[in-house]
C-alpha cells in the first residue's frame, strides 16, 4: 500500500479555511487525550479555558490584553516567514523593545516630568529602534554572509533574556528586586479603565491603547503587503529567489529591511507590555508571546488581519491556560495546533490517495 | 584554575551536545532538516528521570528516553517526508510540543527527590596518560564513554561503509539515489529516528549524569538549539561536532566556575551568584554559538562545501530538482 499525493490545480478557497478549523479542533482533541492521561479532564479544562477567556467583558478585556503583543510580534513573524526568512528571534527582540522603551524613563533618556503626549511616542520610538537593532543582526549576518538567520536569532533571544536581567538585577533593580521602580503615570499608556467616569462600563477594564498600536499595524502591513509593490517584492523573493533577482529586486537590501520592520513590531510589543500592564521592567514581562507568535503567524498564513483573530485565541488560551492543570496544556496545545496546521496545508494543497499494489504488477 | 579540571568537568555538557549534534547530522546528513532537537531532548530528559524516580533504577530511563525522543522525531519523519511539509515549520512544531509534553509530563516532578546517578568510571593505565588521561578517562560517567564511542563509529559509518554511502546519496542526489535502488523514503526515516534516539539520549545524560533534576524548560535551555549550530559548525562531520560539543562542554563549565569564585584578583568577584555582571556570563555560550556558526558558514563559502545538497527537500520521484 502507498500514500501518494496528487497536486490540487486550484484547491477551493472554502477548503482552506475547513482545514484550519480542522486542524485547530483536531489539536484541541489531541490535547484533551493528553490532559485526560496526565489525569485531567478536558471538558471541564476547556469550558474553563472559555469561561476564563471570553465569560464577561471584564475577562474579555484581560484576553484582548494578552492578544496585544501577540498581534504585534505574530504581525512580526508573518512579515518575516513571508518571504520564507525564519526570524524566530520575536522574543528576544519583544525583550529588547521592552528594555529601550524603559531607558527612556529610567536613564532617563528625557526628563522627568516629561509630559505624556511626548514621552510615550519616543518610549515607543526607543522601543521599535531597540528591537529593529537586535533583528538587524541576523539579518545583515543573513543579508551579506550567508549565516543561517534560524539559529542565530533564536541564540539571540537568550543574550536578550540576560541582558534584561542584568538591567533589572543590577543598575535598575529597586531595592535589590528582579524589576524596575514603578514608571511615572505620565509614561503609562491609557487604558479604559481611566476614563470610567465619563463612561462607567469602562470600570475595571485593563485593555490598554497598545491594542490600538496592534490594530493599526496591521491595517498599515494589509495595505502595504497587498496593495504595495513591496509586498509583492516580498512575497517574490520568498517564492522564487532567482525571479526576484532577475526582477532587480536587491535581495540582501529586502532581507534587511525585512528583519527591521520585523524586529521594530517585536519591540513595539515590549513597549507596550511594559508602558501598558505592569509600568516597570521585569525579566518576566513575557511567558513566550514570541514563541506563540510564530504559530500564530502561521495559523493566519501570514495575513495581517487573520493574525488579529488568531491572537485573540491564543491571548484566550495564555490568560486562562494560567489556572489549568497540568501547566504545561496551553504549550503542548499549542504545539499540537501547529502540528495540524501544517497537515491541514497538505490536504490542501495535494489530493491524498491511498494505493493498493497492483496485483498485476510486474 | 587548573584547565586539565575544567576540561574534563565540561566533558559532562559536552557529551549531551555531542549526542544531540551527531543525531542530528545523520538526520541532516540524509536530507531532513529537524529543529525539533530541543523539544525531543526535553522529552527524553524528562521521560529518563521520572523512570528513575519511579523505578529506583536509573539505567532504565535511558532507552525509554530514546524510545519517548524517538517517537516524537517518527512524527516529523510522517509530516516531512511522506507530506512533503516544511522541514522548518515541522521542526519548529516538534520543539513546541516537545516542550509542552515534557511540561505535562514533569508536573510535580522538581521536588520528586533525588535519583542514584549512572556511575562514573575511571579507566586503569588510559587515565594514567598526562593531560588525555584526567580530562576524558577519570571519573567520567558511563554516557561520556558511550560518546567516546559513538564519534568515531558515526564518522566511519558514514564515511567508510556501503550503507554510509547511501546515506550520503540520499541527502545528496536523492534522484540518483534512488535510480540505484536505494530505499529513499526508508532511508530518510531511519536516519531522523536515529536522530530522535540520539537526542532522546542526549536529554538523558543531562537528568541521569549531569545535572539530576527537572526544572522544565531551564532543563535543557537550549541546549537543543546549540547542537543545532553546532551542526553546522561541524559542517556536518562527527568528528568535528565532537570537538565543538567537548569545548562548549568546557565554556558552560568555566561560567560556572567563575560564578563560583569568591573574589578575583582580590577583588570581590563581579560574577559571583546575585551580582548583576554574571548575566554577561551566562549570554556566553549563545554568543558563542552565534560566531561558530557564522565562523562555520564562511568556512563552508569558501572550501564550497556545506549543507547536504538536498537538505530541506522533500523527495518526490520523477519530480524536477536534485
Amino acid at each position: 500500500m502507498t500514500l501518494s499525493l496528487e497536486p490540487r490545480v486550484s484547491p477551493p478557497r472554502w477548503l482552506s479555511a475547513a482545514a484550519t478549523i480542522g486542524a485547530v479542533l483536531v489539536a484541541l482533541l489531541a490535547g484533551g487525550v493528553m490532559i485526560a492521561i496526565a489525569g485531567g479532564d478536558p471538558i471541564k479544562s476547556y469550558v474553563h479555558i472559555v469561561n476564563a477567556a471570553f465569560g464577561s467583558i471584564g475577562v474579555l478585556s484581560d484576553t484582548l490584553v494578552k492578544a496585544t503583543p501577540l498581534i504585534l510580534t505574530g504581525l512580526a513573524c508573518a512579515i518575516a516567514f513571508r518571504m520564507r526568512l525564519w526570524n524566530i528571534g520575536a522574543e528576544g527582540q519583544l525583550l529588547m523593545g521592552a528594555w529601550g522603551a524603559s531607558a527612556v524613563v529610567l536613564v532617563p533618556l528625557l526628563p522627568s516630568g516629561t509630559p505624556g503626549v511626548l514621552l510615550i511616542p519616543a518610549m515607543m520610538v526607543a522601543g521599535a529602534l531597540a528591537g529593529a537593532a537586535w533583528a538587524f543582526i541576523p539579518g545583515i549576518l543573513r543579508a551579506r554572509l550567508g549565516v543561517n538567520e534560524i539559529i542565530t536569532s533564536l541564540m539571540l533571544n537568550y543574550v536578550a533574556l540576560s541582558w534584561v536581567q542584568f538591567w533589572v538585577f543590577g543598575p535598575w533593580s529597586e531595592g535589590g528586586f528582579q524589576q524596575t521602580r514603578t514608571f511615572p503615570p505620565e509614561a503609562w499608556l491609557p487604558r479604559l479603565a481611566d476614563f470610567a467616569i465619563d463612561v462607567p462600563l469602562f470600570s475595571g477594564l485593563t485593555v490598554h491603547i497598545g491594542l490600538l498600536f496592534g490594530l493599526v499595524a496591521a491595517a498599515i502591513l494589509w495595505l502595504v503587503l497587498e496593495r504595495g509593490r513591496w509586498g509583492y517584492e516580498i512575497s517574490l523573493v520568498g517564492d522564487s529567489p532567482p525571479a526576484a533577482r532577475y526582477a532587480g529586486i536587491n535581495i540582501g537590501r529586502t532581507v534587511i529591511l525585512v528583519f527591521l520592520v520585523s524586529g521594530g513590531l517585536a519591540g513595539v510589543a515590549g513597549m507596550s507590555e511594559v508602558t501598558g500592564v505592569i509600568h516597570r521592567l521585569t525579566d518576566h514581562i513575557s511567558p513566550g508571546y514570541g514563541y506563540t507568535a510564530i504559530i500564530i503567524a502561521y495559523l493566519a498564513r501570514f495575513g495581517p488581519f487573520r493574525v488579529v483573530v488568531a491572537s485573540i485565541l491564543f491571548g484566550a488560551l495564555i490568560l486562562a491556560g494560567r489556572e489549568i492543570q497540568p501547566s504545561g496544556v496551553p504549550a503542548m496545545i499549542q504545539g499540537f495546533v501547529l502540528f495540524g496546521l501544517i497537515v491541514a496545508e497538505v490536504l490542501v494543497k495535494y489530493r491524498v490517495r491511498i494505493r493498493r499494489p497492483a496485483a498485476a504488477a510486474a | 584554575m587548573d584547565l586539565t579540571l575544567v576540561l574534563a568537568a565540561g566533558i559532562g555538557l559536552g557529551t549531551v551536545l555531542l549526542f544531540a549534534a551527531v543525531g542530528e547530522i545523520f538526520a541532516e546528513r540524509a536530507g531532513i532538516l529537524n529543529l525539533g532537537v530541543e523539544g525531543m531532548m526535553l522529552v527524553g530528559a524528562v521521560t529518563a528521570y521520572s523512570t528513575a524516580v519511579t523505578t529506583g533504577n536509573a539505567w532504565l530511563g535511558i532507552p525509554l528516553a530514546m524510545v519517548a525522543a524517538g517517537a516524537l522525531s517518527l512524527l516529523h519523519a510522517v509530516v516531512t517526508i511522506h507530506l512533503r511539509a516544511d522541514q522548518v515549520i515541522s521542526g519548529l512544531a516538534l520543539t513546541f510540543l516537545g516542550t509542552g509534553l515534557a511540561r505535562v509530563l514533569g508536573e510535580g516532578l522538581s521536588n520528586a527527590g533525588s535519583i542514584a546517578l549512572l556511575p562514573r568510571l575511571t579507566v586503569p593505565v588510559i587515565s594514567e596518560i598526562p593531560i588525555i588521561g584526567p580530562i576524558f578517562f577519570r571519573e567520567q560517567s558511563v554516557l561520556a564513554y558511550v560518546g567516546y564511542l559513538l564519534v568515531p563509529a558515526a564518522w566511519y559509518w558514514i564515511n567508510r561503509t556501503r550503507p554510509g554511502l547511501n546515506l550520503r546519496a540520499v541527502g545528496e542526489r536523492p534522484s540518483a539515489a534512488d535510480a540505484q535502488g536505494i530505499d529513499v523514503v526508508r532511508l530518510r526515516y531511519a536516519y531522523v529516528l536515529v536522530g530522535g534516539l540520539l537526542a532522546g539520549l542526549a536529554g538523558a545524560t543531562i537528568t541521569l549524569a549531569v545535572s539530576p533534576g527537572w526544572f522544565g524548560d531551564l532543563t535543557v535551555n537550549g541546549r537543543g538549539w546549540i547542537a543545532i549550530g553546532l551542526v553546522i559548525f561541524a559542517q556536518w562531520s562527527p568528528i568535528r561536532a565532537a570537538i565543538g560539543a567537548y569545548l562548549f562542554g568546557a565554556i558552560f563549565r568555566l561560567i560556572l566556575d567563575i560564578q563560583g569564585l569568591g573574589s578575583i584578583l582580590g577583588a570581590p568577584n563581579p560574577f559571583g551568584p546575585g551580582r548583576s555582571a554574571t548575566f554577561f556570563l551566562e549570554m556566553l555560550p549563545y554568543l558563542f554559538v552565534i560566531i561558530v556558526v557564522v565562523a562555520g558558514s564562511r568556512a563552508a563559502l569558501r572550501r564550497r562545501l556545506g549543507a547536504p545538497a538536498a537538505l530541506g527537500r522533500p523527495y518526490v520521484r520523477g519530480e524536477r530538482g536534485a
